[in-house]
């Protein structure tokens, strides 16, 4: 017997999935100390007593860090609560300094909310759990053995620069009734989610420094059941993509399991990149007790109404919002603002038009060229290294006649890898269209010189074969001419008129 | 201002007296005992390698203590609010304002292994985060 | 003249402040008391000569220069190694902590030398402050000086030691369930637990954090009241700091030693006069003797009772084991302290619990299971939850006291200083020590020890102290109580140190 398709998988059980996500909020210092936070600087160095958990030292919370986490809680529409305590959550791990984590228990700092995501010109409505603030932990390298990995490694490095950033993490509810497109929503869920963190300004959301990390739970219900089966916990999902991924590898297994009469063990799962699979992990059953109590060393937290009332006051125009609004503004289709949702160019979409290209031909660059470039790169589209101004140059050049469509993406090429302006890659490069009539007779007389069948062929009225002309002067003038006026210059030259 | 005063002072429910041990393990009928492998199983939970001399001891002692004190839940407190802070706090927090880390050498000098300016440790069994 | 080791604080720094004495002289002094006697009573874990004749010609300088000095400048101090010093070894009693070299300061060890206290070195404990005895410190027994061959009281017992044996006019202690009192009580000398809030404790390696609390030792309530003034104040590095100002406790020691307490409501505790037993007579002898000295004051006294106090213990031993549980996880051979059996080939599992295994004691570890237990999941309601909502109630018996009385008082603790081994093999006889300093603890509110007598029912003479609690903030009230009872006292008994055997030379 061998795995089913996704097809039969889902057309045989109901998915039931929720989403666990980690944001590193972008606070300027750690959640409980005045250690700075940036990414990338020299191991240990953003350290101190109350991050690495030295004797007698004691926490102070961010007040940043909770004015953050409210916002987020506001912006998925979630209950905030008037009274609520930090927790220790208590286990070992190297990584961990103090081997608890002060986290969130009962009592998380918002609560009960949604979040509304279009698939496919259909709105689905993700329920939010809870949305609770906790600290980050450190970083372990693993030294010796062949992968790099926890397993076969001889020893292990901690740096503990990352440990006691903020981290916010928001539960969803279990999502049903989604079938096969649930691996879409949750990766719209999650890219939605990822634009409102963005445009909070809560977060640099970089999904490839681990600033915002998934962890995916998927069950699998028999059809015409009512009762949800046996979750699992995909941890490592750490990019749009792999949550899609991660979901239907998931969804396929389970399915296989069932198919065969097996039950799904209550686990948590890996997810590897490489393979797209997951692997199973520590088992549920054998989790640790985490012991968690009120944190002492923390008072209650008792947010004022007046202080969430002039949050709520102080939120920017939210993603679906503004999506709505340009959707008029520009007159684009529904399905059109979801795909640039998806694939979190909203923005860089926007500023292009702003910066005066047509709304079709921004939509296109991005959700086209751009998207592939930033495929091959594995990275977001939207984190190329080009600006919206430098690709609404590039529109506006094509416009005028100055650049073709292929020699347009040969300067964005350019852009991407010198990081130059439009205008000075075109000079560099020597891009810009010949439109220097002379030359291309010149070339026209070249090309009926050295395909004098061809040119019979035309003379006799068999004008579509000019098209084998007109590619020997693109050729010759590589690319850099108007292949509209090459071909009318050829058929004047040739006598015939179309 | 009324005074408590009392001649017949009430019978103090004082649980133990000291030198002649009045205490009686096993007395308390909520208590349910602990066994040498729950102990065990503590130990481990704490990451206590705990050696079966001391498994041998602990169980006993731990079996007194927590026989004696379970008998909090002779209290009744059905709907009091728990103490979990001894002031009445809250909202204490700071600005988001950053301050000197420690210099590098501080923060490794203690450290009983150290390798690439990273704290060293022996290789991790547990799973992968 | 008295030798500048027998002068006590506020005489230390007039002396200093007058140019009798120099700061300097005054640190020798101790420091060649602490060589000639402290192999005996093995108060210190270490003592920094250096540093105290540097922190000593530092004030010295600063007189000299006309600097204005504080009250307690050049004043020297012994500090528990529980509170962390840069620069110097800090433990909290324990191997898992040997050698350890923190690189920052408590903020009550910057407040301390910011006064210009000359600190000499750090003290001995029980391990982690856990304990009524100071025997369970990995490094050393500490003797009482009444009499070597018994314990100076716990868990700050090298503290109380120091002070009693004239090693140092003022020290600094923790109190978690005692830690102060306790070890005041049995070694004749004053010591206060503060107020939840009011000392901060950042730097203090936390025993169990909802609890602890550090405060002074002195040999007398002015003294100990001086030191106070230095330690508390807000912290903005301590969540738990109270934002307020505490009252002006040296005022009132200064008011207190007066004498006059007409109109003071004074309410002995029923529950802690042992009227079930568990109390030495002579422990109530003296104390009886005290309250009527505070009758003749002019204080009112009735009897109170504070029903949820029988189950102080009990809540205790589970609120403080469970928060001790979590506090103790971070000693785990990975950033500081001790690695024990890391052999290239064992896990770091492995490493972790042969290290906890070996650098914390029995007593340690016992406490490190029990909170283990009580904060499982299936028995959190039934004990950390139920100690949580007791403490509500012992707090509300608290409230319903002073709302009638003034002050509360009873024994500090229901037994003399007791011989060293005798109370180790048994886990709950140590735990009684406590018995009458847990309700303030677990209610936060502040109390103090004052020595009210000698007992000679086990023997050699032996300190009893008189306990006085107040409410939360109210500390004024115990430094008034407690100086104007020691002032009735010394007049008609003279001071109950007289009666301590001499030590050292004079031996």
């Amino acid at each position: 017997m061998s795995a089913p398709t996704y097809g039969a998988a889902v057309a045989a059980y109901e998915p039931v999935f929720g989403l666990e996500t980690h944001v590193e909020l972008g606070t300027r210092s750690k959640m409980f100390c005045g250690c700075a936070t940036d990414f990338g600087a020299e191991p240990n160095t953003q350290t101190c007593p109350v991050c690495l958990g030295l004797p007698g030292a004691l926490p102070v919370a961010n007040e940043a860090a909770i004015e953050f986490t409210i916002k987020i809680g506001l912006a998925l529409n979630c209950s905030i609560a008037s009274w609520c305590r930090f927790a220790r959550k208590n286990y070992f791990y190297p990584d961990m300094p103090k081997n608890y984590q002060i986290s969130q228990y009962d009592e998380p700092l918002c609560f009960d909310g949604y979040l509304d995501v279009e698939v496919d010109g259909e709105t689905v409505r993700v329920g939010i759990e809870r949305v609770h603030l906790e600290e980050d932990t450190g970083k372990n390298t693993h030294v010796g053995g062949a992968t790099g990995r926890i397993h076969g490694a001889e020893y292990s490095l901690v740096d503990f620069n990352r440990a006691g950033i903020p981290l916010v993490e928001i539960v969803t509810k279990p999502v049903p009734g989604t079938g096969a497109r649930a691996p879409e929503v949750a990766r719209a869920y999650v890219s939605e989610l990822r634009d409102i963190l963005r445009t909070l300004g809560v977060s640099d959301v970089k999904m490839e420094q681990g600033s915002l990390r998934c962890d995916v739970n998927t069950s699998l219900t028999p059809a015409g059941s009512t009762e949800w089966g046996t979750r699992t916990e995909t941890k490592n999902v750490n990019s749009l993509r792999s949550v899609e991924r991660a979901m239907r590898s998931e969804i396929i297994r389970q399915a296989e399991i069932l198919d065969q009469g097996g039950k799904i063990k209550q686990e948590t799962r890996h997810f590897q990149e490489t393979t797209g699979t997951t692997r199973s992990g520590r088992s549920k059953e054998e989790a640790t007790d985490y012991r968690y109590f009120p944190e002492p060393d923390l008072v209650p937290l008792a947010p004022a109404a007046d202080w969430v009332a002039e949050i709520r006051a102080s939120l920017p125009e939210l993603p679906a919002a503004r999506r709505a609004r340009l959707r008029g503004e520009l007159n684009l289709s529904a399905e059109d603002l979801q795909a640039l949702a998806n694939a979190g160019v909203v923005d860089s979409f926007a500023e292009t038009v702003a910066a005066g290209a047509p709304a079709a031909e921004a939509r296109n660059w991005w959700l086209g060229y751009l998207a592939q470039q930033a495929n091959s790169r594995e990275i977001e589209a939207s984190a190329l290294p080009i600006t919206p101004a430098q690709v609404a140059r590039v529109i506006e050049l094509i416009a005028a006649g100055t650049l073709s469509a292929a020699l347009g993406r040969q300067v964005v090429d350019g852009v991407l890898e010198t990081g130059s302006d439009v205008d000075t890659v075109i000079a560099e490069r020597n891009l810009g269209l010949v439109s220097d009539t002379s030359a291309l007779a010149e070339a026209a007389q070249a090309a009926i010189a050295a395909n004098p069948d061809v040119a019979d062929k035309v003379r006799g009225g068999k004008i579509p074969a000019v098209g084998v002309l007109v590619g020997a002067v693109m050729k010759a003038t590589r690319g850099q001419a108007d292949a509209a006026t090459v071909k009318a210059i050829l058929l004047d030259q040739l006598g015939v008129s179309e | 201002m009324s005074p408590i005063r009392g001649l017949s002072v009430p019978p103090s429910r004082l649980w133990l007296v000291s030198e002649d041990r009045a205490h009686t393990p096993g007395g308390d009928v909520a208590h349910a005992g602990l066994t040498r492998d729950e102990v065990a199983h503590l130990a481990r939970l704490a990451r206590l390698a705990v050696t079966e001399e001391e498994l041998d001891l602990f169980a006993g002692q731990l079996d007194v203590i927590i026989g004696s004190i379970a008998r909090i839940r002779e209290v009744a407190a059905g709907d009091i609010a728990p103490t979990s802070h001894a002031v009445p706090l809250q909202n204490v927090l700071r600005p988001d304002q950053v301050s000197p880390s420690l210099p590098r050498q501080a923060v490794l000098a203690g450290a009983p292994a150290v390798e690439d300016d990273r704290f060293r440790v022996p290789q991790i069994l547990g799973e992968e985060e | 003249m008295a030798a500048l080791y027998e002068l006590d604080a506020a005489q230390t720094a007039q002396a200093i402040a007058a140019g009798q004495a120099s700061a300097v002289d005054v640190a020798r002094a101790h420091l060649d008391r602490i060589t000639e006697v402290d192999g005996d009573v093995q108060a210190f874990l270490h003592v920094d000569s250096d540093g105290a004749l540097a922190a000593a010609r530092d004030v010295d300088a600063r007189r000299a220069a006309g600097e204005p000095l504080g009250p307690l400048a050049g004043v020297p101090l012994a500090m528990k190694d529980v509170v962390v010093t840069a620069g110097l070894p800090t433990t909290s009693g324990s191997k898992i902590l040997q050698g350890w070299i923190p690189p920052y300061d408590a903020t009550i060890t910057r407040r301390v030398k910011e006064a210009g206290i000359v600190m000499l070195g750090k003290t001995n404990m029980d391990e982690f402050a856990m304990g009524s005895s100071t025997e369970n410190s990995a490094y050393q027994v500490t003797r009482n000086p009444w009499d070597l061959s018994r314990v100076p009281g716990g868990s700050s017992g090298g503290s109380s030691a120091a002070v009693a044996a004239h090693l140092a006019p003022l020290s600094v202690g923790t109190d978690t369930g005692g830690s102060i009192r306790q070890p005041a009580a049995v070694t004749g000398i004053v010591g206060h637990k503060p107020t939840y809030g009011t000392v901060s404790r950042y730097g203090l390696i936390a025993f169990s954090s909802s609890l602890d609390q550090a405060g002074p030792f002195g040999r007398t309530v002015l003294d100990t009241a001086l030191l106070h003034q230095v330690l508390a104040g807000h912290d903005p590095a301590d969540s738990t700091s109270i934002p307020q100002a505490g009252p002006d406790v040296v005022a009132a020691a200064r008011d207190g030693a007066r004498g006059d307490l007409t109109g003071l409501r004074v309410g002995v505790v029923t529950e802690l006069t042992g009227a079930s037993g568990g109390y030495q007579q002579g422990v109530l002898e003296k104390f009886r003797d005290a309250v009527a000295i505070l009758q003749k004051l002019g204080a009112e006294v009735v009897e109170v009772s504070c029903p949820h106090f029988d189950y102080a213990l009990a809540a205790y031993y589970l609120i403080a084991p469970s928060e001790c549980s979590s506090n103790l996880a971070r000693f785990d051979a990975v950033r500081y302290g001790l690695r024990a059996g890391d052999d290239g080939a064992r896990s770091l599992e492995d490493v972790m619990s042969l290290t906890r295994e070996q650098g914390f004691g029995p007593e340690v570890k016992r406490r490190i299971m029990i909170g283990t237990y009580a904060l499982s999941s299936g028995y959190y309601d039934a004990y950390y939850g139920q100690a949580q909502k007791v403490r509500t109630l012992i707090a509300g018996d608290f409230a319903t006291a002073f709302g009638q009385v003034d002050v509360l008082v009873s024994p500090t603790s229901p037994f003399v200083a007791f011989g060293i081994g005798e109370r180790t093999a048994d886990p709950m006889a140590m735990y009684v020590n406590d018995l009458c300093t847990l309700p303030a603890s677990l209610a936060g509110t502040p109390a103090i020890s004052v020595p009210c007598g000698l007992s000679d029912e086990a023997g050699p003479a032996l300190p009893v102290g008189l306990q006085i609690m107040a409410p939360a903030m109210a500390d004024d009230r115990c430094y008034r109580v407690g100086a104007a009872f020691e002032a009735a006292y010394l007049a008609e008994n003279g001071p109950v140190l007289r009666h301590i055997q001499t030590l050292g030379a004079g031996r």
